[in-house]
């Protein structure tokens, strides 16, 4: 058990890509840290940084109270899941689960005692004699995990561990993943470009773009507070509405469209506003006009698609309304009202 | 009635119409299957006939009574210009050229092919370059200076000559090249976080991955050495380190030369240099066709 | 290279070592020494040799035998590739369509694999007997008086015929895999589009086995060039004579049986050249090929 810290970190390829700008922050003992962020974000060469898979170019990475930059991947206590899960096709479950440990000479009845107790954790203990070939997609990713577990780590990294799986298993193996590091209490860092796995498993979310970390937070701050119009329609599904508008004295006005609502704040200038869909609601005495193009229906809610002042924008209703498609009236609830810098995307 | 008239004849014409074609598929597969079973089958059956009757007749299309006897006189009896070689010691030979060769070259170009996809190394490239230019040049090009090169290594009738000349050739480096990229890379990554070192990761891993394709490549490396011709030709000439395919030409001028040919003998000896090869390719089909046609040569 | 290579240097070192070592002492040295000893004149008893700049390389291609063997070298390889080519293209087609015994099939047409050509060339020796081969029967009942080994064009003739039925195997091997690697999906939609087999056949899968048929053309002329060594050494009957040969045999001959060093050495640079061209346009296709796929 551990806690992580990276300080000053960059990753600069031969090539001169800038893979990793600067990046610090620091992951406390036990808890369970998603980085996430499109591909090609840097997320997940941030996270072999950590295991040791990809030089550090610059920055110092600590382990606990260890600086590892140069330590051997094998050396620095962590085990890891990887996408395709990485499994020795042609060991069987349980050596597949014991070969890190035989590896740093665990005697051997040792290493069968724990590889028992890491499959009858996962359920694995009838499929310990056969080879991964035989074992379907969610049997895989739980030897996977079997592999990281057994060894008893200071930290576990994930990368990407779910995206091979179909859509229920996933959900089953996200409870899972986050159960079982709960009960063990190890240290976790978890990449992901899915941002519900983000906001279901996070302890405290890393929003990562272009190699630059955008916002660091609990799934409720980065949800409520985006830091940032890309976090704002990043995370969240569907996404937060942004929509081009003004403040002036204290007033903001949609552009294109006359009426006015109440600015939080005291900014004045060129504005993107953020609403989430869910924060506006339909009322025949609302101050806005929107225009309903579209009707998806969600089951407990529906979605409606339109524009308001020609600017797309969308609103989630609870099932029981009943709407049709043209032109309606809505609230935008003021306190669920955020402002970004027009021009950089920042919150005011 | 009249609807059912008028359908029957198409429903019971098409099966007919796709019949025919299919008798046609059939008799060009067997013309073809014949076309290369023939010529070894007349070879089998006019070895088990006497020397006069082949001399005479030529090819036999039955079955004689002197097979066994044909066999036993090639296998066992001394023959040669020398008088020093029977059919036993150049089958023997002809086994450690085809197995030296083939798993010379499958241990070496591995290590080989190794080095080079997961070392991070200056020269690597350089290496990569130095290897693969020898695609280029296949041995019988420069026949004569490898000869040039045996013989100053004093190395003209042993097996290292006949053998190590023959592994220069980056095939078989080419081939493990490819199917070591096509290996996942997180396999590696995850055996350097289970504590396991470059060699570790090759013994353990590496090599029993590739364990239907080093059998893919020995059928086809044994099967090519066992065939050499022209290098053992040259390299060998010592009798007794004559392998089949490299006596034949011997045996049968020397077999010839007589009054009435021992073509019966030269024969079985011709059919005992078949078997092998043939042999296991017939029974690894399947590891042959995938390594002949994923190694591309 | 992966991207997460080890970092140890001496362990690849050692792993490189063998394979450079062999290369270097059996590759490189001979190939260099070929270069150099034919701009050489071998003094034919071994004292020596003198320096002769390209004159090596100027009498080879003014003699008049080695232009023949050059020519014969051409149209040998023309028509063992193009034999071969379209009988194994045939019955790779057949044996791709039909469903039963479709794995017997494929077995008797491709075990001749593994027969070395010099065990080829002894059969055919047989088959083209003056007195009772059948081949030697069969061509005297349309008048022709079939002399192997005496006769140029009668050996010539043997020659490719021994020749395209070693190779056939090969090219099967690679045309049925080729067959079997289209998409089952791209035959159905060319079976709802087209109605005519024929059709289907030119219009859909030749375009489609076009890169398996590249390829082996490369690797029919090499076969051509090279491998067929011991065919042709064994139907010769010790007779290089009045017989004809390829281009490989011709430097054996004058590199061992006519101790002609640098003439011998020269034909090796010419044949490295033209393997050279072989191969640099080989690699074009395989690049092509990456792109079919």
């Amino acid at each position: 058990m551990a806690q992580v810290s990276l300080e000053g970190i960059r990753k600069v390829y031969p090539n001169g890509f800038k893979a990793v700008k600067s990046t610090s922050f620091t992951i406390q003992d036990g808890e369970f840290v998603v980085l996430v962020g499109p591909s090609g974000c840097g997320k997940s060469t941030l996270l072999r940084m950590i295991a040791g898979l990809e030089d550090i170019t610059e920055g110092t990475l600590k382990i606990g109270d260890r600086v590892v930059n140069n330590v051997d991947p094998a050396d620095r206590d962590i085990a890891m899941v990887f996408q395709n899960y990485a499994l020795y096709p042609h060991m069987t479950v349980r050596k597949n689960i014991g070969y890190g440990l035989k590896n740093r000479g665990t005697p051997a009845s040792e290493i069968a005692a724990k590889v028992e107790d890491a499959a009858k954790m996962l359920n694995l203990t009838e499929y310990l004699d056969r080879k991964p070939a035989q074992l379907s997609g969610g049997q895989r990713q739980r030897v996977a995990m079997g592999r990281a577990v057994v060894r008893d780590p200071a930290l576990f990294l994930f990368d990407e561990p779910l995206s091979n799986l179909d859509a229920k298993l996933r959900n089953q193996m996200r409870i899972e993943i986050k159960a079982l590091q709960r009960r063990l209490g190890t240290t976790a860092v978890y990449v992901t470009h899915d941002q519900v796995e983000a906001m279901t498993m996070a302890d405290r979310i890393i929003v990562l773009n272009a190699g630059q970390i955008e916002q660091i937070g609990t799934p409720t701050e980065i949800y409520h507070n985006p830091a940032s119009t890309f976090v704002a329609s990043f995370m969240g599904a569907p996404p937060m509405n942004l929509i081009e508008a003004e403040v002036a004295d204290q007033q903001v006005r949609i552009n294109g469209y006359d009426g006015l609502m109440p600015a939080p704040g005291s900014y004045a200038g060129p504005v993107t506003m953020g609403i989430r869909p869910e924060d506006v609601e339909l009322d025949e005495q609302g101050s806005v006009t929107f225009r309903v193009d579209i009707l998806e229906e969600l089951g407990a809610h529906r979605l409606l698609h339109g524009a308001i002042a020609d600017q797309p924008f969308t609103v989630m209703v609870n099932k029981d309304h009943d709407v049709q498609t043209g032109e309606t009236r809505v609230t935008l609830k003021p306190d669920a009202l955020r402002l970004f810098d027009a021009e950089t995307g920042k919150v005011l | 009635m009249a609807d059912t008239t008028l359908e029957t004849p198409a429903v019971t014409h098409r099966p007919r119409r796709i019949r025919w074609e299919t008798v046609g598929d059939h008799v060009v597969l067997i013309l073809g299957s014949l076309l290369m079973i023939l010529p070894p089958l007349l070879a089998l059956t006019t070895a088990s006939h006497d020397a006069v009757t082949i001399h005479r007749e030529g090819l036999q299309l039955t079955i004689g009574d002197d097979l066994g006897k044909n066999f036993h006189a090639a296998m066992l009896e001394k023959g040669g210009f020398t008088q020093t070689v029977d059919g036993t010691l150049m089958l023997m030979n002809s086994f450690i050229l085809g197995i030296g060769f083939a798993v010379g070259k499958i241990i070496i170009s591995m290590m080989a092919a190794y080095a080079i996809v997961y070392f991070r190394l200056r020269f690597a490239t350089l290496a990569f370059w130095m290897i693969f230019t020898t695609l280029l040049l296949p041995l019988e090009v420069r026949i004569l200076p490898s000869y040039e090169a045996i013989q100053k290594l004093g190395l003209t009738n042993t097996y290292t000559g006949l053998i190590v000349p023959l592994i220069a050739s980056a095939t078989g480096t080419f081939f493990f090249r490819q199917f070591f990229m096509s290996v996942p890379e997180e396999l590696a990554e995850a055996a350097r976080i289970d504590g396991a070192g470059p060699w570790k990761f090759f013994i353990d891993i590496l090599v029993p991955l590739s364990r239907t394709m080093i059998a893919a490549i020995f059928i086809i490396m044994f099967v090519f050495g066992w065939n050499q011709y022209l290098w053992p030709t040259l390299i060998t000439t010592d009798e007794s380190f004559f392998t089949l395919v490299r006596g034949i030409k011997q045996i049968v001028l020397s077999y010839t030369d007589s009054q009435i040919p021992e073509h019966g003998q030269a024969l079985a000896l011709a059919i005992v240099a078949m078997i092998p090869p043939v042999a296991i390719v017939i029974f690894f089909q399947n590891w042959f066709v995938k390594g002949l046609t994923e190694s591309d040569k | 290279m992966k991207r997460a290579g080890f970092d140890n240097i001496w362990l690849p070192v050692a792993l490189l070592l063998p394979q450079l070592m062999i290369i270097g002492i059996f590759f490189y040295w001979p190939a260099g020494w070929a270069l150099q000893s034919s701009f050489f004149l071998q003094d034919p008893f071994g004292f020596g040799s003198t320096f002769v700049g390209a004159d090596n390389y100027t009498s080879l291609m003014g003699n008049d035998q080695y232009k023949r063997i050059a020519w014969f070298t051409v149209v040998f390889s023309i028509l063992v590739t193009f034999f071969s080519l379209a009988i194994a293209l045939l019955l790779a087609v057949k044996a791709d369509k039909v469903l039963r015994g479709a794995k017997t099939y494929r077995t008797l047409l491709m075990w001749v694999y593994a027969i070395a050509p010099p065990v080829a060339g002894f059969l055919g020796i047989l088959f083209f007997d003056q007195s009772t081969g059948p081949m030697t029967k069969f061509f005297q009942m349309f008048g022709w008086d079939f002399k192997l080994g005496v006769d140029y064009n009668a050996t010539a003739t043997a020659m490719i015929i021994v020749s395209v039925w070693k190779q056939i195997p090969v090219n099967f091997i690679f045309f049925l895999s080729g067959l079997q690697s289209i998409p089952r999906s791209v035959r159905e939609a060319a079976m709802i589009d087209n109605r005519s087999a024929t059709g289907r056949f030119w219009q859909v899968t030749f375009p489609l086995l076009a890169p398996t048929a590249f390829f082996l053309l490369i690797i029919n002329i090499t076969y051509a060039l090279f491998d067929t060594f011991g065919i042709i050494d064994a139907l010769m009957k010790g007779e290089p004579g009045n017989n004809p040969m390829t281009l490989v045999y011709k430097v054996y001959l004058d590199g061992f049986r006519g101790n002609d060093l640098g003439g011998s050495s020269a034909q090796s640079v010419i044949l490295m050249v033209l393997v050279l061209i072989l191969t640099v346009f080989q690699f074009r296709l395989v690049e092509r090929r990456i792109h079919y796929t």
